[in-house]
């Protein structure tokens, strides 16, 4: 974990965008012995069809609890694509997945990683997954959590019923995102827009 | 002739007395006013329904009326104008042994209070409310109520009333009351005798009496005093005991009709509850025990 | 005496403050809640309604506001631990029965979420417009109780200090909660029940024929009865004497009401709750307190790494405000800056206290998100010049 990583997990009501994003920070806080604050948006906004969170990583207590710039945007949705992808930090990550999300352009530095995570969730017979897909995806490509705080993390938050399910959804993800982030070393880049299969 | 003295024995007392603040008397209540009258039927109601007292708690809001759990030698509150019945509901459910009264008058129940009287008769809240209806706000000066007749001279409509009114015991029914009489301060056997009535009656019970304000109601009416209207309660009044509610409506010198309305078994509020609870959670389900936390 | 285990979640959760806040209702002991709903505050009830019926409890949805703040007060004369939860506008609707519950000494606790106001306002998004409000919102002179968690975990601990407090002082005790920090998720850590200190209700041991239910004992605070006893004791929300009957002398009124505010002093000065950092050496002093005082550390680092010296003084108990303590910090420092949600509450306070031997700066915002830290960073810079 690094000093402070901020996040923002995006993308429309359904998706488990906020489980989502309390994995992340609760493998952090609780799991790696870090710190973790999420703040989701409420309101009629949230009621609707979009769905944010906010999570800020760090290794010292969190003290402003907003997120403006994050260092990695998460996207499940075109619309958040559009909104949030202006605010990431220059040289932040961007997380898509990359069959509801088509990137028109990025400014230079994002690192831009794709994912067909609806798809590798249907192979698992439930598309509700997606989302613990992303979160093993995101595990991935950002090293940014220990991958066994992220994975119990995982089983703690979703009812023992769906466990196993939801264990095999952030293998699958981690491991296409492992796969990617070697192709794309061995190919001497970090992410970039051309890693995604969606744009050939 | 020699004048009569009246001697009162040593140890004598008026049977109502060990019921009451005897330390608190003489009451606030004017000559003529017929709280007074609505009380002895409810210490009488005590007495013979050999409840245990120590397990009644009376609950007043505001007003003449309010006044009641003043006097009454029970565990008694006196809360804020309207709020009687939400009281005596976190009352009764934290704890479930006690026979909660709610002792008020038509001004503090039906409208500052209204919103809470019909969701404690749409719950069937175990709650015995007793409203004592003399038309007017009393302890304020005689202005209008929710049940001030038309044609009424009031301090706030000095051309007389002309607003619809709430008749209290349709009200009552159509919110879902399990008990519901109408009874005037002349009626004093049949009014104690359905205070003892629901003081065994589970589930949400309400009475109506219709009680006198000579002081500012009748004299602004030119209506008489408490005698005259004990007349107008016995000319005027109808026992009709099981009649449909919406046609007991009052008017300012009309037909009163009295008697017992409704009194059918609904499950309470608390039995629905452990019957909800039981069926979604099973053996997970802890009976609750509000009141042993502390 | 400590907490019982059924209602005591132990471990170590992900938790926001609307949901620790729950959990601390639970740990203290409240058995009883009852609620309206409004945001942000409606998931602590909601929670509430999901938990309690296997833990041993009531929890009732009420019409309105003014019902759920006076059930409360029914049960805990039936001998429950209650409370209640809202926002803004159904604070204020709860007005008369906060004054009924400092007049009747009732010991409960008001959870207030607070957004932006006035009026509807801004439900979702935060404010810390209700501070004046908990203190003074009633009508008439008494004294209350006020808590200002920055944390989910401040949510939980705090709560199960206002119900402590609640039972101490005989007062209602209000939770000051945002809508930031009570939709903030964070850890939170629930100790074993054994670690967890509970203040039991002081009932009375006289037989019910010596008992006066407002006969202060030395402290200032009566001790309760239980409905349902054989006390056959009477509470009013009138002036009233030590036996709780009405009376209407200036004698009565002057006593009662003196004592309601006198019994707090304790927690007005030695014992108030309060965070306290590098006061030794400051030259301005920031106070806050709620989400602000997180925002506040933030400008009191960057401060400091800019070599001012600058310190923190952090309300946890906002009400009876902690005026000595500021008095004597007013005589050595240059300045206090006071960021809040609003546009000047606490502020007045700090004035108030500084009574003119130290600047002090409002660092206002009518609230809708935090402050932005650079805002703060640039009064405190001001204020040590």
């Amino acid at each position: 974990m690094q000093l402070l990583t901020e996040i923002r997990v995006a993308g429309f009501g359904g998706q488990g965008v906020i489980l989502a994003a309390a994995v992340i920070g609760k493998a952090a806080a609780i799991y790696q012995g870090g710190y973790a604050t999420m703040t989701q948006a409420f309101g009629p906004e949230a009621r609707g069809g979009s769905s944010s969170a906010q999570v800020i990583l760090s290794t010292e207590p969190i003290l402003y609890p907003y997120v403006a710039h994050p260092d990695v945007l998460v996207v499940m949705s075109q619309e958040a694509y559009t909104r949030f992808a202006p605010q990431l930090k220059p040289g932040g990550i961007l997380i898509a997945e990359q069959e509801l999300v088509h990137i028109d352009k990025m400014p230079s530095g994002i690192r831009v990683y794709g994912v067909p995570a609806t798809r590798l969730a249907e192979e698992l017979g439930r598309k509700v997954v997606l989302n613990i897909v992303m979160v093993g995806f995101f595990g991935a490509v950002t090293n940014l959590l220990d991958p066994d705080a992220l994975r119990k993390a995982v089983a703690d938050s979703v009812p023992p019923a769906m466990q196993k399910l939801n264990l095999q959804a952030f293998d699958k993800g981690f491991e296409y995102g492992a796969t990617l982030v070697h192709t794309l070393a061995e190919k001497g880049e970090e992410g970039h827009p051309v890693s995604m299969e969606t744009e050939s | 002739m020699t004048p009569t003295t009246l001697e009162i024995p040593d140890g004598a007392q008026n049977p109502v007395e060990p019921f009451l603040r005897m330390d608190r008397m003489p009451h606030i209540w004017c000559p003529g006013c017929g709280i007074g009258t609505t009380v002895n039927c409810f210490t009488r109601a005590l007495l013979d329904s050999k409840v245990n007292l120590d397990k009644v708690a009376i609950v007043s809001g505001i007003g003449c009326t309010g006044r009641v759990a003043g006097y009454a030698r029970l565990d008694s509150f006196h809360t804020t104008h309207g709020r009687a019945i939400p009281f005596a509901t976190g009352m009764k459910l934290a704890n479930p042994e006690l026979q909660v009264v709610v002792y008020s008058g038509d001004g503090d129940l039906f409208a500052i209070g209204g919103n809470h009287f019909i969701h404690a008769a749409r719950r069937n809240m175990d709650l015995k409310v007793i409203c004592v209806n003399n038309m007017t706000y009393a302890m304020t000066g005689g202005q209008s109520s929710s049940t001030t007749p038309a044609h009424v001279i009031s301090a706030t409509a000095p051309y007389g009333a002309f607003e619809p009114t709430f008749n209290l015991v349709a009200l009552a029914e159509a919110a879902g009351a399990s008990y519901v009489a109408r009874w005037t301060t002349y009626h004093v056997k049949q009014l104690s005798r359905s205070m003892e009535e629901v003081l065994h009656k589970k589930g949400f019970c309400f009475i109506e009496v219709l009680s006198p304000c000579p002081t500012l109601y009748q004299r602004r009416n030119k209506m008489g005093d408490g005698l005259d209207a004990m007349k107008y309660y016995k000319q005027a009044s109808k026992i009709r005991n099981g009649a449909p509610t919406g046609e007991c409506t009052l008017s300012k010198s009309g037909e009163i009709v009295v008697g017992k309305f409704v009194d059918r078994d609904r499950p309470d509020y608390l039995e629905l509850l452990r019957a909800q609870m039981t069926e979604a959670l099973g053996e997970r389900y802890v009976e609750s025990e509000a009141s042993c936390s502390c | 005496m400590h907490a019982d285990p059924k209602g005591v979640l132990t471990g170590v959760h992900f938790l926001d403050g609307d949901h620790a806040c729950c959990e601390g209702t639970l740990a203290a002991g409240a058995r009883f809640a009852a609620g309206y709903p409004i945001t942000p505050s409606t998931e602590v009830v909601e929670r509430f309604a999901s938990r309690i019926p296997t833990v041993g409890g009531i929890f009732i949805q009420m019409e309105d506001e003014l019902a759920a703040s006076i059930a409360i007060q029914g049960a805990v004369w039936a001998g429950a631990k209650a409370f209640t939860v809202t926002s803004g506008p159904g604070f204020s609707l709860m007005m008369e029965h906060i004054g009924l519950a400092a007049m009747t000494e009732t010991p409960c606790v008001f959870v207030d979420v607070q957004r932006g106001g006035p009026s509807t306002g801004l439900p979702t998004l935060p404010g810390q417009a209700d501070m004046m409000q908990a203190r003074w919102g009633s009508h008439g002179d008494y004294g209350i109780i006020a808590l200002c968690p920055n944390s989910p975990q401040e949510c939980f601990d705090l709560t199960i200090q206002a119900f402590n407090l609640s039972e101490e002082f005989r007062v209602p005790v209000m939770m000051m909660m945002d809508e930031c920090v009570g939709h903030m998720t964070e850890k939170v850590v629930i100790p074993e029940p054994d670690q967890i200190e509970i203040t039991p209700r002081r009932y009375t041991k006289l037989p019910p024929e010596e008992y006066r239910p407002f006969e202060p004992r030395e402290d200032l605070v009566p001790d309760m009865a239980r409905t349902g006893e054989g006390y056959r004791f009477h509470i009013t929300g009138l002036t009233h004497d030590e036996r709780g009957y009405p009376n209407m002398s200036v004698e009565t009124q002057d006593r009662l009401v003196r004592r309601l505010l006198a019994k707090l002093n304790p927690l007005a000065n030695g014992r108030s709750l309060c965070e306290t950092e590098n006061l030794e050496d400051a030259d301005v002093v920031v106070v806050s307190y709620g989400i602000t005082s997180r925002v506040a550390q933030r400008a009191i680092q960057l401060a400091r790494s800019r070599g001012i010296r600058a310190g923190k003084f952090r309300l946890i108990t906002a009400w009876p405000f902690p005026a000595e303590r500021i008095r004597e910090l007013a005589g050595r420092v240059k300045a206090f800056v006071v960021p809040e949600l609003n546009l000047g509450q606490m502020v007045l306070e700090v004035e108030r206290a500084a009574a003119g031997q130290a600047k002090v700066i409002p660092v206002s915002h009518a609230g809708g998100t935090v402050h932005n830290p650079d805002t703060i960073l640039n009064a405190i810079v001001e204020a040590a010049r």
